[in-house]
């Protein structure tokens, strides 16, 4: 990470070309020669800006561009983006994760966009011996209005190339309200590469010479290669080389396999067919989604292993209680399924290793590739390629430790691809896990205490990847007497982030939950919840991630519920259901409308949302899109995705056992932001977690059943 | 050596005729526009049209090809409809990711032939063999209608 000290560091210079560069000073000026050029505008007046992060299909090589192109203050049309190589030293974090870049970013980069801004008005100033403070810019041109004297950006670079770069603290960024291009819907700027089918995507490289592999591995976690007789696959046509990779132990990383090198991805995994493989499993070849199911039952009746937090007396609440309510609720593990399978290609030139891959964290696959090969991470380059979709999972990128084994062992540069079936069968989940929930309620219908014993995933008291749970998950810091407790069953199985992780679940849990206790005291589920909000006011210290703001989301809830005029009558069989979840930053709340016919088809009607991402939507068409994007990819999960675990491997294979929201079950999904006065945060996850409860909830109000594990099976709802 | 007609131009490859036509494309060819998703015929990202017909590229082997003419996402820009399309999915900015987008405006092409003012019973049908993992469904649903000419 760059630091904050050398993030102010503004660095600016001339282009062999003849143009002005502008960017911050790389934290180890060595990698890079001091060059750094976030942005160059060229004589030509054309501007072009690196997109530093990660492109999954977030919108980001659009809308940070956007925040330096504002500043800038030059027509969009102008502009061009290039798409940054991995080299946090320079660029920082690029990470597509945890809907961080725009929290972190957006004033780093406004002051990028400013200082160029601030060199060419200079360079004006220079030029016409007139004050700086007379000048104004616009559509990439400096103004002196007093004299009427106009200069193009392009006219300006040779000179402002000689000036020094501006303090960064001294810049003056624009007033919000000025903003021209910030909060304008911006089309994507790759969309028209896409419509026509231009190589875009880490699976489109191509290199000369270069050959396909594919990587067969053992079906159960951690195996490693008993036998393997390859001669048959060798003697195939079209393939070059096949030989096994030892891996270097574990569940993940480079695991061991048997790799086939040939003239086409066809040819390659054809020869699978005649691959002879005696596999030697891993010691988790006994787990079991039912087996899980059957421990966390069991744990879940004894002490839990650990407290996450515990406020007040819950157990004297729950005794003193004039209701009392308990629940389980359970939810599957899930795969990320990006329609672009995991791939990567290598080329291995002496000791150098040059990658294009689509991953959300090159520096994370640079250091694992080291770590796999043995080779130090300065040798290794990593060109960032489009994601075909993340979703998290690409945070994990075993298959550029993969394919660079691959390229070295086979001496070719090559392309890995992975099939459908290996992306769906070796992935890492969104772990599963189990609440066992106790609440007491007094005679006001007033929630007085809560319990939850959370049967999760981990060892020796510690969470696996994306399974831990934070002491101030919702709804603890607004009941008096909180307990929140969890126990934990090993697992061979990898897990890994998958959008707005464990939040995902969490949202389900504790607002199906809270629609549980609503019904016990016979309270309207909206009005419930505002009660158990409270008065608007900050729970938690100010500035920490942490901290919750119930007049934020107070205001969501009312706005959701406002738009799906809340408490209408609706036809038998159909019902509304509303929900909340802070996550990311990120404050949200939905209302859907379901009907469920005879057979216990559900079918959403329209979703209502409204969030509060603070005061500034960067990219209103890229917002609504991802907004849109999360609450129907969580309603596809609602209604029918499980990945399960049997002897060790996973069940599903492709598409047709994971079946993927389509078209026809699309419902519109109407979107309103409140844009309050706090700094701008991500959205690529927020929306996500309050989705499936509400779900829950409209199923409840058509049916009367409640739904308290996901995915909700149709056999539970017939009439 | 086998002769196709990709996108109006004659091209001669050397495969196996059992090679799906969606490998030749992208690794004989070199032409990486149409997709690979599933393999099974389950995602629609790998739809091209022959003789104007959609088909699943990763189930169609060559030796099934024979002289039809294969328009691919590279040579949808020929037709009025595909340069209608595109217009429409730039100007509404539909991709996400932008993945399965080719397939997708495979299929809507298709279908705008067919059926120029489709509905939105026509469209999902039509649509339900094309997933998109980012979900974008109501963009390319209003995509279609805005190319089509017909009221959202």
């Amino acid at each position: 990470m760059i630091t904050l000290s050398r993030r102010n560091l503004l660095v600016a210079g001339a282009l062999t070309t003849g143009g002005l560069w502008l960017g911050y000073a790389p934290a180890e000026a060595a990698t890079t020669g001091g060059l750094n050029p976030w942005v160059r505008i060229a004589p030509d007046g054309i501007v072009t800006i690196l997109a530093h992060n990660p492109e999954i299909g977030q919108g980001i090589k659009t809308s940070i561009p956007m925040l330096v192109a504002e500043e800038l203050d030059v027509d969009w049309t102008q502009v061009r983006i290039e798409q940054a190589i991995a080299d946090s030293k320079i660029y920082g974090r690029q990470v597509a994760g945890g809907s961080m870049a725009t929290t972190l970013q957006y004033d780093a980069l406004r002051r990028v966009g400013a200082g160029a801004r601030a060199m060419l008005v200079a360079a004006a100033a220079q030029q016409w011996s007139v004050p700086a403070a007379d000048l104004t810019t616009a559509s990439g041109s400096v103004r002196h209005a007093a004299s009427g004297r106009t200069a193009s950006y392009g006219s300006l670079v040779a000179l402002a190339a000689t000036l020094p770069a501006p303090a960064a603290e001294s810049l003056v960024l624009k007033d919000p309200k000025t903003f021209k291009l910030v909060g304008k819907p911006i089309a994507g700027v790759d969309n028209r590469a896409i419509v026509t089918g231009k190589p875009l995507f880490g699976i489109d490289t191509v290199l000369p010479g270069m050959k396909f592999a594919v990587f067969h591995k053992c079906p159960v976690f951690g195996g490693t290669v008993a036998k393997a007789d390859l001669n048959a696959a060798k003697s195939l046509s079209g393939v070059r080389d096949a030989f096994i990779v030892p891996g270097t132990g574990g569940i993940e990383g480079l695991v061991a396999g048997v790799a086939i090198v040939a003239d086409s991805f066809w040819a390659a995994n054809r020869a699978r067919e005649a691959l002879a493989v005696e596999w030697t499993p891993g010691s988790g070849a006994t787990q079991s989604s039912p087996g899980f199911a059957a421990e966390a039952a069991a744990r879940a009746k004894s002490p839990a292993q650990k407290v996450i937090t515990n406020e007040g007396d819950s157990a004297a609440a729950l005794k003193a209680a004039a209701k009392t309510v308990k629940a389980d609720y359970a939810y599957p593990f899930l795969a990320h399924a990006p329609l672009e399978p995991m791939n990567c290609t290598a080329r291995v030139t002496g000791n150098k290793v040059e990658i294009w891959a689509p991953t959300q964290n090159p520096e994370n696959g640079r250091q694992l590739v080291a770590k796999s090969l043995g080779i130090p991470e300065t040798d290794i380059t990593v060109h960032m390629m489009r994601c075909g979709g993340g979703f998290g999972r690409r945070l994990q990128n075993e298959y550029m430790a993969e394919a660079a084994w691959i390229a070295r062992a086979a001496g070719v540069p090559v392309k890995l691809v992975w099939t459908r079936e290996d992306d769906m069968t070796q992935g890492n989940l969104r772990p599963g896990g189990f609440h066992h929930f106790e609440a007491g309620l007094d005679a006001a219908g007033k929630v007085t205490a809560w319990t939850d014993h959370f049967v999760s995933y981990g060892a020796d008291g510690e969470f696996v990847r994306a399974a831990g749970i934070d002491a101030t998950q919702f709804p603890a810091r607004f009941i008096p007497n909180f307990r929140l407790d969890a126990s934990l069953l090993p697992l061979k199985v990898p897990t890994g982030f998958l959008r707005a992780p464990a939040n995902n679940a969490f949202g389900f849990v504790m607002q199906g939950f809270i629609d549980e206790l609503a019904e016990a005291a016979n309270a309207d589920p909206l009005a419930f919840r505002q009660a158990l909000l409270g008065d608007a006011r900050l729970v938690g210290e100010a500035g920490k991630r942490d901290s919750y703001d119930a007049g934020r989301m107070r205001a969501v809830l009312d706005k959701a519920a406002a738009m799906a005029r809340w408490g209408r009558k609706l036809s038998p069989r159909s019902g509304l259901g509303i929900a909340f979840h802070f996550s990311h930053l990120g404050y949200f709340a939905n209302v859907i409308e379901a009907n469920v016919d005879k057979d216990g088809g559900v079918r959403v009607a329209k979703v209502w949302v409204a969030g509060d991402v603070g005061r500034q939507i960067v990219n209103p068409s890229g917002a609504l899109n991802q907004v849109q994007g999360s609450v129907l990819d969580a309603i596809g999960a609602a209604l029918g995705l499980a990945i399960t675990i049997k002897d060790g491997a996973i069940v599903q294979q492709n598409f047709g056992e994971y079946p993927i929201m389509r078209m026809a079950d699309a419902p519109p999904v109407e979107v309103a932001f409140i844009t309050s006065d706090n700094n701008p945060t991500g959205l690529g996850e927020p929306a996500y977690p309050s989705v499936a409860p509400a779900l829950a909830g409209a199923i409840f109000a058509a049916t009367g059943i409640r739904l308290r594990q996901l995915p909700f099976e149709a056999a539970q709802l017939k009439a | 050596m086998t002769r196709l007609n990709i996108n109006g131009k004659t091209i001669n490859v050397t495969a196996d005729p059992e090679m799906p036509l969606l490998w030749v494309l992208r690794d004989v060819v070199g032409m990486t526009g149409t997709k690979f998703g599933c393999g099974a015929a389950l995602c629609g990202a790998c739809t091209v049209h022959l003789d104007g017909a959609p088909v699943r590229s990763c189930q169609t082997p060559l030796s099934a090809v024979g002289t039809a003419a294969v328009t691919t996402i590279e040579g949808l820009s020929a037709s009025p409809i595909g340069r209608k399309l595109q217009d429409a999915w730039v100007t509404l900015d539909v991709p996400q990711c932008g993945y399965c987008q080719a397939g997708q405006l495979m299929s809507a092409a298709a279908l705008l032939k067919e059926t120029p003012k489709p509905t939105d019973a026509d469209i999902d049908a039509a649509m339900n063999g094309n997933l998109c993992r980012c979900a974008t469904y109501i963009r390319i649903r209003a995509a279609i209608k805005q190319a089509a000419g017909v009221t959202a």
